[in-house]
């Protein structure tokens, strides 16, 4: 009880007092999920649609088999991109482990499948509803998606919100991937992991307050932009 | 503009579905001119005759050969569905639609779009989103989205099935309006009183078959089958 409040007490301070090591693990942190995400959301939306529009024998299977992956442990993933990219790993000589690049590259990863589970439902469910009426005028394959796309944008932001979730929460891919390097790849999961192990739980926590503010707020924040535009259009 | 659509040929026509013969075989002529009124009980085939006419059921054998090529015929005809489908946006986005697919750029289209609106009392709404009309607005809607592109001929499923009896008159009177302006309107209904004021032409269809072809004036003076005299006597068929 007395760390939680200590906690709070961190965290108040820590955001009163703008500190720079603080500010610069905020930043890197929505630098690599959003990132990830960004890229994550160009694979993963146009994928999503073109499973929902597209008849395909064994889409079942794939659909199955994206949803198996939503549940993606960032630990194996983590480990998998470190075997690649490690030095005596197929793509060692880019050099790019401990650096952000292949941090968002995990996270990535672990997103995109969320994304392309979560657009496939909300551009089905459109298609379903549009179908008659888009053959009915005619409409080419190309013409279909980018009305549902269009139609449905309000799903996918729902998608790629799901993916930041899970990407900014995310520690046991950039541990491994990153190695929590101060100045260099340290983010808010992995800076709260290692102030836990040294015993620092007050100001674990003051991290753990500011990563869920930092979610919260950027969820609220895209949501309110897009409200604006809803309420105006539709 | 070019040859007329019509007449459409249908012979031999049939849909299954999951093995089960849902209608047919048909055959039928439809000529360019007038309103024709399939009508039937609910579950007789109207809206599978109307879909599978209009390309968006196949056929399981038979054929429909329009006067014109089929890429053509494709882009002369139009659908009006029973509940009608609204693209989640504004009603001037769902007319201008339509134009937009075939290419017009959207300066136009919406230019296009208001004008016509106002043929359909639909001005005032053009901003609103379509979601958000009532259901008689929505059909009108629907009905105008139908035919901006000007079709040659237009089918409707059951068009007022779900609406009051003012909604029903004006849809009526859009669509009379629309037909003496020379497209063809094929129109599906279980409501007599609406193929007595519409119809110059009616099929009765029963079972997935068609029972009888007549002249509007004919059918209901004089209908040939049993089935129809029981139906137009209000008798529950089987
Ligand atoms: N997707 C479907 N699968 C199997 N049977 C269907 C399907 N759609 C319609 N039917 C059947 O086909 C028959 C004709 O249906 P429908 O064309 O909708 O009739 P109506 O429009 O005259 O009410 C009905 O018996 C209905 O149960
Ligand atoms: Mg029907």
């Amino acid at each position: 009880m007395n760390d939680l409040i200590g906690g709070f007490r961190e965290a108040g301070f820590l955001l009163v007092s703008l500190d720079r090591d603080l500010l610069t693990i905020t930043l890197r942190s929505l630098y690599v999920s959003l990132t990830a995400v960004v890229i994550a959301s160009c694979i993963g939306i146009p994928i999503g649609a073109w499973l929902a529009l597209t008849r395909l024998a064994g889409r079942r299977y794939v659909i199955a088999g994206v949803n198996g992956l939503m549940g993606l442990p960032p630990v194996v993933v983590g480990l998998l991109v470190y075997i690649l990219f490690s030095r005596a790993g197929p793509l060692g000589v880019l050099g790019l482990l401990y650096t952000p690049t292949v941090m968002i590259i995990a996270q990535m990863i672990i997103a995109t499948p969320l994304i392309i589970s979560i657009s496939h439902q909300g551009i089905r469910e459109i298609w379903d509803d549009y179908r008659d009426l888009l053959l009915s005028l005619n409409a080419t394959k190309w013409q279909r998606m980018g009305t549902l796309i269009r139609d449905g944008r309000y799903a996918l932001l729902i998608a790629s919100l799901a993916g930041f979730g899970r990407a900014i929460g995310e520690v046991g891919a950039i541990m491994i991937v990153g190695g929590n390097i101060d100045q260099a790849t340290r983010v808010l999961t992995t800076a709260i992991a290692l102030e836990t192990s040294k015993g620092n739980f007050a100001f674990a926590l003051g991290l753990g307050f500011i990563l869920i503010i930092l979610a919260v707020a950027v969820n609220m924040v895209i949501h309110g932009l897009v409200r604006t535009e809803r309420t105006a259009l539709w | 503009m070019v040859a007329h659509l019509l007449p459409l040929a249908v012979r031999g026509a049939e849909v299954n579905r999951q093995g089960h013969r849902l209608l047919g075989p048909i055959d039928l002529d439809i000529t360019p001119q007038g309103i024709l009124v399939i009508i039937g009980p609910n579950g007789s085939g109207k809206t599978t005759m109307l879909r599978m006419l209009h390309g968006l059921d196949p056929l399981e054998s038979g054929s429909l050969t329009w006067a014109v090529d089929e890429n053509q015929a494709r882009l002369r005809q139009s659908f009006v569905f029973q509940s009608p489908i609204m693209l989640r946006r504004t009603v001037l986005s769902n007319l201008t639609y339509p134009l937009m697919l075939r290419g017009e750029g959207s300066r136009r289209a919406k230019v296009r779009a208001t004008a016509f609106a106002g043929r359909f009392q639909l001005e005032q709404f053009l901003p609103m989103s379509a979601g958000s009309l009532s259901g008689g607005e929505q059909q009108k809607l629907a009905l105008a989205r139908a035919l901006i592109s000007k079709p040659d001929i237009i089918f409707l499923d059951e068009p007022c099935a779900n609406l009051d009896g003012r909604a029903t008159r004006e849809i009526e009177s859009l669509l009379q309006e629309t037909n003496s302006s020379g497209t063809k309107i094929v129109l599906s209904t279980h409501d007599l009183g609406q193929a007595r004021r519409l119809a110059d032409q009616v099929v009765f269809l029963l079972n997935g078959c068609v029972h009888e072809i007549a002249d509007s004036a004919t059918f209901f003076a004089e209908p040939k089958s049993r089935a129809a005299t029981q139906f137009l006597a209000g008798d529950i068929i089987t």
